[in-house]
């Protein structure tokens, strides 16, 4: 009897191998049925563990898989093609091959399987993706590749992750020691999905509904700091996006007293140089991941020149009549709108976000942030002090200065006033140049671009007192911050409002805004 | 007046050239006076961005009819002029259309305020109106044909998709949208379908932006905390025109995978798309009832007639493209059949006119005004187009006035 069950034992192990070939070509065919055959066929593959599965599920992610007539799978890679079965070198004609496509079931499958197969990776990001990806499948099979994982794993970032995945495995295996051990250390982490696992799990294990409860208590603990942090970003990065906007009619309406209007438009036409600058710069090998930095120089000098221009050509015979200073500037605003919507077509225009402005970043405590709303806040900063710097510390600065404080006497010390009047016009609309190449990041090049930001720029200028940049900064930052604090319970629309009607209380009780200017060039 | 006379000279002198060289027919214009056709779109202000394709989609037709020889032997001749996103210009400008140039058919208008705002006009004038775009229904005028989607041919079928097992089995859903009448209708019809499937109040989430909006940090935010309480979530967003590019990149940034929370939209096509990298948005959906990626004989002629017209190979299609240029032949068709084109007699002809469409299945004009379609779901590609994953066999009749609206419930339906 037991010699017989030995025997049984032995041809078992020695088909094993065999099995688990054929479990690699018996599952490959089903990648070209239809989504739930390859749901199937992915989910075999991965539990196989073969090696030879790696490249085809890549390359059917990632859309080069392909079909021919006779049912044949094949891996593109380039102009090369090599048979998914077996490997060899294969060359079908370009009309009999079929792009297998998959939907958002097979792509779920396969982040489970592909993670089973890239959690031994060399590559330690190949192996962080594999670990959220089993993190995510949610399969009691995983517990013994994930604690050997675990055991080799050294970086820390990568450890930890897997320690997540490990325990949602064990979280939904059949052993009651194992789930509780899973619970606890979901408890312990700090992730949003670890918390929604839990809550899932619950109605499954209705004796362990008080672990689990102080497990996902845990966790809200520490969601609950991550999560004002959070607000608290979201409030500084649109104050930044406002202090952007109307810095440079912090200069031309706070400094200068005028009227722009024509001000959005400046910034639409910053973003614009963005577009051209990127599009001549594509392909060139050095300076195309430069493009969105040199659009910075290019957009300040071409909306100064045009600033220049309207200065010297338009505003300046309007000194002193705010009224039609006001009708001119908007209606040489509409004309740039339309202009540029016939040169560049009403349709939205592509802008290239470089790869270390896209994605998530954490900050200490694990706080994530969104990197494009990052950098733009530090450019934010990073303008206003160099504005700062230009009035306090240069000679145009000071010129500025005297002529905005008292025009007849300054005339007299020999500042010629004229000049002076188009360089500080021209640098207020070089400011809202560059707002727009970073506003190009995170709103739509249109046509449009600039109507949205004009109103949102005179009521932060309006608010910190005119001629005031610290008040400038205080309102956009305070606006933002108020905004997000009150988004959360009364919506997006309302809070809009909510902030416009407490603007409008308080100007009705401090007309010149929260700093407002002392001295006689408050009264002219 | 000179541009008559200029064809005149051109048809005598391709009348001269035909007789004197080619048996071969060139389209000769008699006498009589042309076909007027007016194009109701915003070419300036928020809505020109989706609406500027439209017009350029009527002048294609109209071209393109001309060069078959127009319609009853009669020239046709395109009117267009530009409400500039402004809904009572809409108004005024359809009085101007139909009083001043007295217009035969318009094509116009794509949000439903700017529609409702002329709906009266084209009433008391008497005048015909082809609306191309999704809307939500709730609506029925003789006046009016209505060639893109009811809620029931496009919304109803999307959440219905995401709560398949093929769409992810969705247990709780975002409802994102613009604050206007469209998103506001939709949603309240889509709630009153989600609660009739058993999903409670406490499982919807419904927020609303103003036109326009550019900081979806927050409420991204929010989203992902209402989709970790631990039921699988989807979001259906009805947010029309600019905003779409910051919130896609918002979802994009904030690492929402459709994996995990797919979105499907009903106003985002191949145009919108056509500003953002779509690489990290592989998988999220639209609902329509065209893709331009739909393989059929008839996509392939309007793809190129297209193409060739705006000479640009690379310019992309939509739905509402193609619902004018469906509302367009009907209308041509429905002319000939009526031999004039007196609106009352043309109306009475575009009811019942059938065409194959380039979504690849003949669309049929209901007496209720509005068309027989085929509902999509496609994913968007690495490469902005979209990848069909689901489809009717059949066309699907439109119900303008939904059975999720209490109100409805003794309306007789058509």
């Amino acid at each position: 009897m037991t010699r017989i069950i030995a025997l049984l034992l032995l041809m078992a192990a020695a088909a094993l191998p065999a099995r688990a070939q054929d479990a690699f070509l018996d599952a490959l065919p089903g990648l070209g049925g239809n989504f739930t055959a390859q749901a199937e066929a992915v989910d075999r593959l991965g539990a196989a563990g073969d090696p030879r599965a790696l490249p085809v599920l890549r390359a059917l992610s990632d859309g080069r898989l392909v079909k021919l007539s006779d049912g044949t799978l094949l891996v593109r890679d380039g102009a090369a093609f090599t048979n998914a079965a077996t490997g060899a070198a294969a060359t079908p004609a370009e009309a009999d091959t079929q792009r297998i496509s998959i939907n958002n079931r097979v792509r779920v499958a396969l982040r489970g399987a592909l993670g089973r197969l890239q959690i031994i990776s060399p590559d330690a990001g190949e192996r962080l993706a594999a670990a959220e990806g089993i993190f995510r499948s949610r399969s009691a099979d995983n517990v013994g590749l994930l604690e050997t994982a675990l055991a080799r794993e050294t970086v820390p970032r990568i450890r930890d992750q897997i320690a997540l995945a490990l325990a949602v495995s064990r979280l939904v295996s059949a052993d009651p020691a194992a789930k509780m051990a899973g619970i606890t250390a979901l408890g312990g982490s700090a992730s949003p999905e670890a918390r929604s696992l839990l809550l899932e799990s619950r109605a499954a294990n209705p004796d362990l509904a008080g672990q689990i409860d102080a497990a996902i208590a845990d966790i809200d603990r520490r969601l609950a700091i991550r999560r004002v942090a959070e607000t608290a970003f979201q409030g500084l990065s649109l104050g930044s996006v406002l202090l952007l906007a109307a810095l440079g009619l912090a200069v031309t309406f706070g400094v200068m007293g005028v009227i722009n209007m024509a001000h959005g438009e400046f910034v639409m036409l910053g973003a614009y140089t963005t577009v051209i600058v990127q599009d001549l710069l594509r392909g060139h090998p050095t300076l195309a991941p430069w493009s969105l930095p040199l659009a910075i120089p290019a957009a300040f000098l071409v909306t100064a020149a045009i600033g220049a221009a309207m200065e010297r050509g338009l505003v300046r015979h309007l000194y002193g009549r705010p009224l039609e200073t006001l009708l001119m500037t908007f209606g040489v605003g509409m004309m740039i709108q339309q202009a540029v919507r016939l040169v560049f077509g009403a349709q939205n225009r592509e802008v290239i976000s470089p790869p270390w402005m896209q994605g998530t970043m954490l900050l200490p405590f694990d706080i994530p942030v969104t990197a494009n709303r990052l950098w733009i806040l530090c450019f934010s900063l990073v303008v206003f002090l160099l504005i700062v710097a230009a009035i306090r510390f240069t000679r145009f600065g000071l010129e500025m200065r005297a002529v905005t404080q008292r025009r007849p006497i300054a005339a007299a010390m020999g500042i010629r006033t004229g000049r002076v009047d188009a360089l500080t016009f021209a640098f207020g609309s070089g400011i809202a140049g560059i707002a727009g190449v970073a506003l190009s990041q995170i709103d739509n090049v249109s046509p449009n671009l600039g109507t949205g930001y004009i109103i949102d720029s005179f009521l932060v200028v309006v608010f910190g007192g005119v001629g005031s940049l610290a008040g400038t900064l205080i309102a956009a930052f305070g606006l933002g911050v108020i905004n997000k604090m009150l988004e959360p319970w009364a919506g997006a629309v309302l809070a809009k409002v909510f902030v416009l009607v407490a603007v409008m209380v308080f100007i009705q009780r401090r007309p010149r805004g929260l700093f407002p200017q002392k001295g006689r060039a408050a009264e002219a | 007046m000179t541009e008559t006379n200029k064809i005149t000279r051109r048809a005598a002198l391709l009348g001269l050239s035909t007789a004197l060289a080619a048996p071969a027919f060139r389209p000769s214009f008699a006498q009589a006076a042309p076909i007027k056709v007016g194009v109701l779109h915003s070419l300036s202000g928020t809505m020109a961005i989706s609406e500027t394709a439209l017009r350029d989609t009527v002048l294609m037709m109209v071209e393109h009819q001309n060069s078959k020889g127009g319609i009853l032997g009669r020239r046709l001749e395109a009117v267009v002029v530009d409400p500039a996103s402004n809904w009572p210009l809409f108004a005024e400008k359809a009085r101007e259309l139909l009083q001043v140039h007295r217009v035969d058919v318009t094509f116009g208008c794509w949000t439903s305020v700017s529609r409702k705002s002329v709906l009266p006009v084209f009433e008391e004038l008497n005048g015909m109106l082809f609306y191309p775009v999704q809307y939500e229904g709730e609506e029925e005028s003789k006046n009016i044909f209505y060639t893109g989607a009811a809620p029931n041919q496009q919304a109803i079928p999307a959440v219905e998709y995401l709560m398949s097992d093929d769409g992810g089995s969705a247990k709780r859903i975002v409802l994102l949208g613009t604050d206007y009448v469209y998103p506001r209708t939709t949603n309240r019809i889509l709630r009153g379908f989600l609660n009739s499937k058993g999903i409670a109040d406490a499982d919807i989430m419904e927020e609303y932006t103003p036109f326009g909006h550019s900081d979806w940090q927050g409420i991204v935010t929010r989203v992902k905390t209402f989709a970790n309480q631990g039921k699988k979530t989807a979001i259906v967003s009805t947010i029309n025109g600019d905003a779409n590019v910051p919130f896609y990149r918002e979802l994009g940034n904030q690492g929402i995978r459709a994996e995990d929370i797919p979105c499907v939209a009903f106003s985002v096509g191949e145009e919108e798309l056509a500003g953002i990298d779509t690489r990290p948005l592989v998988g999220h959906l639209a609902a329509w009832n065209y893709f331009m990626s739909v393989q059929s004989p008839a996509n392939t002629e309007f793809k190129n007639l297209w193409q060739a017209y705006i000479k640009n190979p690379r310019r992309v299609t939509n739905d509402p493209m193609e619902a004018t240029y469906t509302g367009f032949n009907m209308w041509a068709q429905a002319v000939a059949a009526a031999r004039t084109t007196a609106v009352d007699a043309v109306r009475t002809a575009v009811i019942g006119q059938e065409f194959a469409a380039p979504a690849g299945y003949t669309e049929k004009m209901l007496p209720n005004h509005h068309l027989s379609k085929p509902v999509m779901i496609g994913e968007i590609q690495a490469d902005g187009q979209f990848n069909i994953v689901y489809k009717t066999a059949e066309a699907v009749p439109a119900e303008n006035w939904s059975r999720f609206i209490p109100e409805n419930a003794n309306r007789r339906r058509g």
